[in-house]
């Protein structure tokens, strides 16, 4: 007969329920705090709880959220991408270049998401083929692609996008909901399956987690990683599609600064900035809650610097949260 | 517990938070919406609009603008705006045309829009309030310097670079103007391509081939700073005035020595003053943004609304050692 081993922990008896579980989690805190800013915003104007007012509102970040989807994924897997506001730059002007040449909107879309999917290819190669760091990687490429752009226009823009173009970032599906958010929501859905529901989703958390032994497991790092990229490509492409068919125009400024708010984004979702753990819904979440909170302090004249502070606060006390509430929990189980 | 917990302190701290800011109601509700915050020049238009509110009575300003000079953070700005159903949105735009779409928005909803020292395309406004014209400035430009020649004398302007647009619509204003102040003779026109060094050196040598010159026209603000710093290393104040178009807090010390007796630029705290009375007119049905519709613009006057779309306010305002002390701070 075998001895039993020496437990020191105790087992509990049974593990919490689903429920218990979900409760617990981040996505439900992040839900908690979505629903307080929801019920604030309605006390505080009179003006929130309008149909056209909440569908105004959901156009300031589906464009950043998109990319969150797929930077989330680029985050968990331990590498950073900060060239997706310089992608939307240079797939605009694209779109704007084939524009002179009298495109119509179905190839202006397929245009410039092209662009960003070349955009993407090219950060995947400069980091998985010769190995650099992403974040020195797409540093670098925020500076060339945003540079082509400013090269192309100077200071001119390219205007005149046909009507049906501006549908894409202008246009209702069905009464207040705009084909903006229809196809946020679209994509988040496609992008939990891949994460949360697929090998390759698995992948991604194993080589975020631990490069080295998933590498050892027959996971093909590089290649993963490229797809990465790439994707974080499209949806910038497709972000670029849609802001500059909603602005109805091309400068080399646009998105300017988008790529640290789409950051911001992605990690009040509970993303790791050091990788390996993170999830779609909260992402989704936290694009809302932004969403929430800016077009609130903007309903309220708040000025944009105080709104900057509220979302830093925001951000540095939902991040700390957790942490705070581990180390009391482990100070009373000492 | 603590889920529940955590709602209601959330729930009541934000919304403490947020009842304590909220908006008082008036009329008119006028958005003068800016480039950027924490900027002089529109803090001073925001104090002219809330003059212009107090003389017309039962207007609010809501006085707003993004952090970053954006088109995109000026179009989060106009949806809340569009939101709050306020009457009329007065802008100085970011972006001439990346605005078009959500300013138009905001017609359809019933908002007057404007747009004010930066202009926006004119499918997205009403109309568009210049702070002055080319024929006004190229007037204010020989006036400033005629007012201190009572007698006539030589005078020469130094400009920018021979190509630049505006510049040279100025001086051909001015040089159409010229028969109107007799005894002003204009001798010639240098270019200090509005760097500080060549316009320095085009100045010295103004004085050196005029030695009878009685005033340096610049209308750019490199080439007055320059030309200014010229006559005082030559010790020729009192001699030569310098004037044009300069910013009060680059002109301020050379006001106070004598080296310009006086110089002209927009006023922008009148700026914001007329913006918010046109915005008034047009939101209250009291006048109509239409070509040759005139509206007045209280103690700046009237302006009349051009072929385009567009209007100038008034000259360009005066600045001198009266008054520019009041002004360097802001812009």
């Amino acid at each position: 007969m075998t001895q039993i081993p020496h437990i020191s922990r105790a087992i509990p008896d049974r593990l919490e329920s689903p429920l218990a579980t979900a409760l617990k989690s981040w996505e439900m805190l992040l839900i908690v705090v979505a629903i307080a800013i929801f019920i604030a915003n309605s006390l505080a104007s009179p003006y929130f709880l309008n149909p056209w007012s909440l569908s105004d509102a959901t156009f300031n970040f589906t464009e950043k959220a998109i990319i969150a989807l797929a930077m989330a994924m680029v985050i968990i897997s331990g590498e950073i991408d900060l060239s997706v506001a310089s992608i939307i730059a240079l797939a605009s002007t694209a779109m704007g270049f084939a524009l002179q040449f009298g495109a119509d909107a179905p190839t202006l879309a397929a245009i410039g998401i092209l662009v960003g999917i070349a955009c993407g290819a090219f950060n995947g190669l400069l980091v998985s083929g010769l190995g650099l760091p992403s974040i020195v990687v797409t540093i670098g490429t925020m500076s060339l692609f945003r540079g082509i752009s400013y090269i192309v226009l100077g200071d001119q823009a390219f205007r005149g996008y046909p009507r049906d173009f501006a549908w894409f970032g202008q246009g209702y599906v069905w009464w207040v909901v705009s084909f903006e958010i229809v196809l946020f929501l679209a994509l988040a859905i496609v992008f939990y399956v891949l994460l949360h529901r697929t090998n390759f989703g698995r992948a991604v958390f194993a080589i975020g987690n631990n490069p080295l032994a998933a590498q050892f497991s027959g996971i093909r790092i590089r290649r993963v990683k490229f797809v990465l990229f790439v994707l974080t490509g499209l949806t910038a492409g497709i972000a670029s599609v849609l802001l500059t068919a909603r602005l109805g125009s091309t400068r080399p400024s646009i998105a300017s600064g988008w790529e640290l708010e789409i950051v911001t984004m992605v990690v009040l979702g509970g993303v790791s900035i050091l990788g390996g753990s993170g999830s779609i819904a909260g992402v989704v979440i936290a694009a809302f809650i932004m969403g929430l909170v800016t077009f609130g302090l903007g309903l309220l004249n708040v000025p944009g610097i105080v709104m900057s502070i509220f979302v830093g606060v925001m951000l540095i006390v939902v991040i700390a949260l957790p942490v705070v509430a581990r180390r009391l929990r482990e100070r009373r189980a000492v | 517990m603590s889920l529940l917990k955590r709602l209601i302190a959330t729930t009541a701290l934000t919304a403490a938070m947020f009842t304590l800011a909220a908006p008082a109601q008036a009329q008119t509700r006028i958005a003068l919406v800016v480039k950027s915050l924490g900027n002089g020049f529109f803090e001073a238009a925001n104090a002219g609009a809330r003059e212009a509110a107090e003389e017309l009575g039962d207007v609010e300003i809501i006085y707003t603008g993004p952090t970053e000079p954006t088109a995109e953070a000026q179009i989060e700005v106009i949806n809340s705006l569009i939101a709050q159903q306020v009457d009329a949105i007065a802008i100085s735009a970011n972006d001439p045309d990346a605005l078009v779409p959500a300013l138009q928005r905001a017609m359809d909803r019933g908002i007057t829009v404007i747009s004010w020292d930066s202009g926006v395309a004119p499918e997205g406004r009403a109309m568009h309030l210049n702070p002055s014209s080319n024929e006004l400035i190229g007037n204010t430009i020989i006036r400033l310097a005629a007012d201190h020649l009572p007698d006539g004398g030589q005078v020469a302007i130094l400009s920018a670079t021979a190509t630049a647009t505006n510049q040279n619509i100025w001086i051909d204003e001015a040089r159409k103007v010229l028969p109107n102040y007799p005894g002003i003779e204009l001798v010639t026109v240098v270019y200090g391509d509005d760097l500080a060094d060549k316009s320095y050196r085009e100045a010295q040598g103004l004085m050196q081939t005029y030695p009878d010159l009685d005033a340096i026209i610049a209308p750019t603000t490199v080439g007055i700073v320059a030309a200014a710093q010229a006559v005082t290393d030559a010790g020729k104040i009192g001699e030569i005035n310098v004037t044009g178009l300069a910013l009060p807090s680059e002109m301020a010390g050379h006001v106070h020595s004598g080296a310009s007796q006086s110089f002209a630029i927009w006023n922008p705290i009148d700026l914001g003053y007329s913006a918010a009375y046109i915005a008034h007119a047009l939101a209250t049905g009291a006048a109509v943004a239409e070509p040759g519709a005139t509206i007045s613009i209280g103690r700046v006057g009237e302006i009349t609304i051009g072929e385009n779309g567009e209007a100038a306010m008034s000259d360009p305002f005066t600045y001198d050692a009266s008054n520019v002390d009041e002004f360097k701070s802001i812009f």
